[in-house]
């Protein structure tokens, strides 16, 4: 968008001189290459290198050099990770967590948004400064007493913490991000579908929500990597360990292998990154725009 | 017409179930967390009442106020960094690749979605000295350096935690701020340069004034966000070497459940709370000012 007036204002003067702008145009521009040469290297070598590191034999760890390529292309090592390591039930946990946590916060989340935001009764605005308050609050402000809860209706050993507590981490940045996006409707669409006869509930389900369609997935795709990249509720809970979740999981990877079996970590790392990379690359578009704007606003 | 907005009814359909959980999971456990701080125990061994005792003990205990300044020290040494990096990489997409940076935004974008623990065991094997020796180590040979034990020595520990932070989170900041100067009007732009502003004076006196609000909510965005900092410190160091890289967050952690002590882990906690008050108060007078201006 920046293109357009720089081209328009350098053509005039470019123009008596035409044959040598272009090459110092462009040599100037070397070192700007270079440069984002190297951040894109920094960016992506690391993650090529533990891509290559997951086909390789402890042998080759010890003794070869870190540039050498895996002698072999086999899947030895993440076998090893889902069998032995328990990759696969670290994947599952984290699975049966996030998801039931995220869909009680999205619809938790819009219809006390449009409560918050649409409806009109008194003491709306501090009940919503009320929810912005707990975006602020750091999360160890409620560990203790939480888990001293857990513990005493005996539900310590279940996933049912990790999905109650994300229910309530997420509420707050999904209620705000929602009623600032239903901020934006027209308040006519709401006097319109009221005149037409719609009730309370169809402006609801049938008016709002798909106006906010795009935002909602935005906050659900935040709320998602929040949810799922989360460390310290999940290790704060997590007592068994067949309910850890995949970074519970990894971080106990290096203590399971005694930090010496490199293939297999590697592996697991892999899989870890290059699986929300897979599904980073599929959602795409979705995310930097919504990350961007909800950050924006919020 | 507006009768129909004031369906108390609805209201209370619509709002009781987030309310419900978010009072019931979030706001009575800050105020019990509160309590906590004028007692001693744990859920396993019972409580007991002992006023100020833990507050004293906070201001007495090294280790805590090591944790507070490490915090601190953290958050403004990262707010800065990242936020500079952002906004040179932001900068940079504007005016140098203009509309050729979706692909390279991209990119940059990847660390921030990857799992914490995975970069960080990333990062430590690439920093690693021993049994193997990891890429930085061997470049740092040829250049002619020593091994270093990186992540065993208190100050390259400190550096490695920022390195990999910044490295994790400058995509996020580059496109925050990027669609922050996207925003800037094209005519002024255009008038600054035909009044023959061009390289650093344009961006210093037209692009930096006109994107001073969204690099200020960008700063305390981050400085929030930094000084909550646990995941990357529990998966890279775990607060070591010895207790050097350990912040106000991991300290409470620590000793809640390593030491079981609730109330002194409650009330470190409680220090981390008016530390991120004091911030946000700070936001919200400066995002007023940006209001009425």
């Amino acid at each position: 968008m920046t293109s357009a007036p720089t081209t328009t204002a350098a053509e005039p003067r470019a123009r008596g001189r035409r044959s040598r702008r272009p090459l110092k145009n462009r040599l100037r521009r070397v070192p700007g290459w270079i440069g984002i040469g190297l951040v894109l290297l920094t960016v992506v070598y690391p993650m090529l290198w533990i891509l290559m590191g997951s086909f390789k034999t402890q042998p080759e760890f010890l003794s070869e050099p870190f540039w050498a390529l895996p002698q072999q292309w086999n899947f030895d090592n993440y076998v090893s990770a889902f069998v032995d390591g328990g990759l696969g039930t670290y994947i599952r946990n984290s699975i049966i967590a996030v998801f039931p946590a995220l869909a009680l916060v999205l619809i938790f989340g819009s219809a006390a948004a449009f409560a918050l935001q649409v409806l009109v009764w008194k003491g709306r605005s501090v009940v919503l400064i009320l929810f912005l308050a707990g975006i602020m609050v750091p999360t160890q402000m409620i560990l203790l007493p939480l888990f001293t809860v857990y513990y005493q209706i005996g539900i310590t050993s279940t996933i049912w913490p990790l999905i109650i507590t994300y229910t309530a981490i997420g509420l707050p940045l999904t209620v705000f991000m929602l009623a600032t996006f239903m901020r934006g409707i027209p308040r006519e669409v709401f006097e319109a579908a009221t005149l037409d006869g719609a009730s309370i509930w169809r402006i609801f389900a049938n008016v709002t929500l798909p106006l906010v369609r795009n935002a909602i997935f935005t906050v659900a795709l935040v709320q998602f990597f929040f949810l799922w990249n989360d460390l310290l509720i999940a290790l704060t809970f997590v007592t068994s360990a067949d309910l850890r979740t995949i970074q519970v999981g990894l971080l106990n990877f290096t203590g399971q292998y005694g930090a010496v079996n490199y293939g297999p970590l590697f592996a697991g790392i892999s899989v870890t990154v290059f699986g929300t990379l897979a599904l980073y690359i599929f959602l795409n578009k979705k995310v930097m725009t919504g990350l961007t704007s909800g950050a924006v606003k919020g | 017409m507006e009768k129909l907005f004031r369906n108390r009814m609805a209201t209370a359909v619509m709002l009781t179930p987030a309310l419900a959980v978010y009072t019931f999971v979030m706001v009575i456990p800050i105020m019990w967390s509160v309590t906590y701080t004028f007692q001693s125990g744990n859920a396993i061994s019972g409580f007991e009442f002992v006023g100020f005792s833990n507050w004293i003990e906070f201001f007495q205990d090294d280790t805590a106020i090591d944790a507070l300044l490490f915090t601190l020290r953290y958050a403004v040494v990262m707010t800065v960094l990242q936020v500079a990096a952002g906004y040179g990489l932001a900068l940079f997409y504007i005016f140098f690749l203009q509309n050729k940076s979706s692909l390279v935004r991209t990119t940059i974008f990847f660390p921030v979605i990857l799992p914490t623990v995975a970069v960080a065991l990333m990062f430590s094997r690439m920093f690693e000295a021993a049994p193997t020796e990891g890429p930085v180590n061997t470049i740092l040979q040829w250049l002619g350096g020593d091994l270093t034990d990186f992540l065993g020595t208190p100050t390259t520990a400190f550096w490695i935690v920022i390195a990999m932070d910044v490295w994790r989170s400058m995509g996020f900041y580059a496109v925050l701020l990027y669609a922050g100067l996207v925003e800037i009007p094209q005519d002024v732009m255009e008038s600054a340069r035909i009044d023959g502003a061009s390289g650093w004076k344009l961006v210093r006196r037209i692009v930096v004034p006109l994107s001073l609000p969204v690099l200020l909510s960008a700063l305390i965005f981050s400085i929030n966000g930094t000084l909550k900092v646990f995941d990357s410190i529990v998966a890279l160091t775990n607060g070591g070497p010895g207790t050097a890289t350990t912040p106000l967050t991991l300290y409470m952690f620590r000793t809640s459940f390593a030491y079981g002590e609730y109330g002194y882990g409650s009330t470190v906690a409680f220090v981390l709370t008016i530390l991120c008050l004091i911030v946000t108060v700070f936001i919200f007078r400066s995002l007023r000012r940006d209001v009425t201006e």
